[in-house]
């Protein structure tokens, strides 16, 4: 886990790429979320929508980010996790998780920082989620 | 079209137990191979497991699913958490209630008009103390976004 003194603004966490995600990395997350859009799944319904196939739960992304940011700065520390989807996640999708320390405070006698989170499509190089944190830092 | 007089619709107040064995399906869902969330005896949960909530909900008593949105025009906007404290840990219940908090439209960039609806959860220990917050930003398109969207 980061100490401190190494977590000052402009500090990156560890690059990690996660992929190519699959139809069944989107039923796994599903069972495991209790969201049951057949939209993530059911490729005639996500036709019948006006989409070339189905697509991966926001919020399957989100929690690998959510997981990425917590193996670097700890799973008890984490005290806020915002994110914002863009693009869309497709089957055959590899992501890369960043995170980039933006500020870095003392506040109630706790040592904080809030991270710049970022999602990236591999393949298109866009943004599939921006997003923001805040950690405790023991 | 959603119905702007929801605001202020909240469901009633549930329980939702916070499982060691629900912790680990949702972390290894996401990818994580984190002790802390696989191997320890009473895990703290990951900063999204409270989406799980869904589980609790039933889906229909939810005042989101009293709202008509139509599900192939629906998108997931945004998501965030608050925890005051380490996040919720296996084997602590929570009492959780869901409000609708705002509902509002903006012009699509490629016409049409988009519709936000922002729910809020909040989640409560069995001391009646705000534990975590949920706000969760849910987008109806006037059409079907395409791949190139």
């Amino acid at each position: 886990m980061a100490a401190w003194d190494d977590l000052t603004e402009g500090t990156k966490g560890p690059r990690r790429e996660v992929g190519p995600l699959t139809r069944t990395d989107f039923v796994r997350y599903q069972g495991a979320s209790g969201d049951f859009n057949p939209i993530h799944h059911d490729e005639e319904f996500a036709q019948s929508a006006g989409f070339p196939t189905v697509f991966s739960v926001g919020m399957l992304q989100a929690g690998i980010l959510g997981c990425y940011c917590t193996d670097w700065l700890g799973a008890e520390n984490v005290r806020a996790f915002a994110v914002q989807f863009r693009e869309q996640v497709w089957p055959g999708d590899h992501l890369v998780c960043e995170a980039t320390v933006a500020r870095r405070f003392e506040e109630d006698g706790e040592r904080r920082v809030e991270l710049d989170l970022l999602v990236t499509r591999e393949e298109s190089g866009g943004a599939a989620i921006k997003g923001q944190a805040t950690f405790v830092v023991p | 079209m959603v119905d702007k007089s929801k605001v202020g619709l909240h469901d009633d107040p549930a329980m939702m137990p916070i499982e060691r064995g629900k912790i680990r399906e949702f972390a290894r869902a996401c990818k994580s191979t984190n002790p802390e969330y696989l191997d320890a005896p009473t895990p703290v949960s990951p900063p999204t497991f409270l989406t799980t909530v869904n589980f609790w909900m039933g889906g229909g008593t939810s005042p989101l699913a009293q709202l008509d949105i139509d599900l192939r025009r629906l998108l997931h906007g945004g998501q965030a958490y608050v925890f005051h404290g380490p996040p919720p840990k296996a084997g602590t219940e929570l009492t959780f209630q869901t409000r609708v908090d705002q509902i509002y439209e903006k012009a699509g960039r490629r016409g049409g008009t988009m519709t936000f609806v922002e729910t809020v959860t909040e989640f409560r220990d069995a001391a009646g103390t705000l534990v975590a917050e949920a706000r969760s930003t849910a987008i109806e398109t006037g059409q079907a976004p395409t791949k190139e969207g």
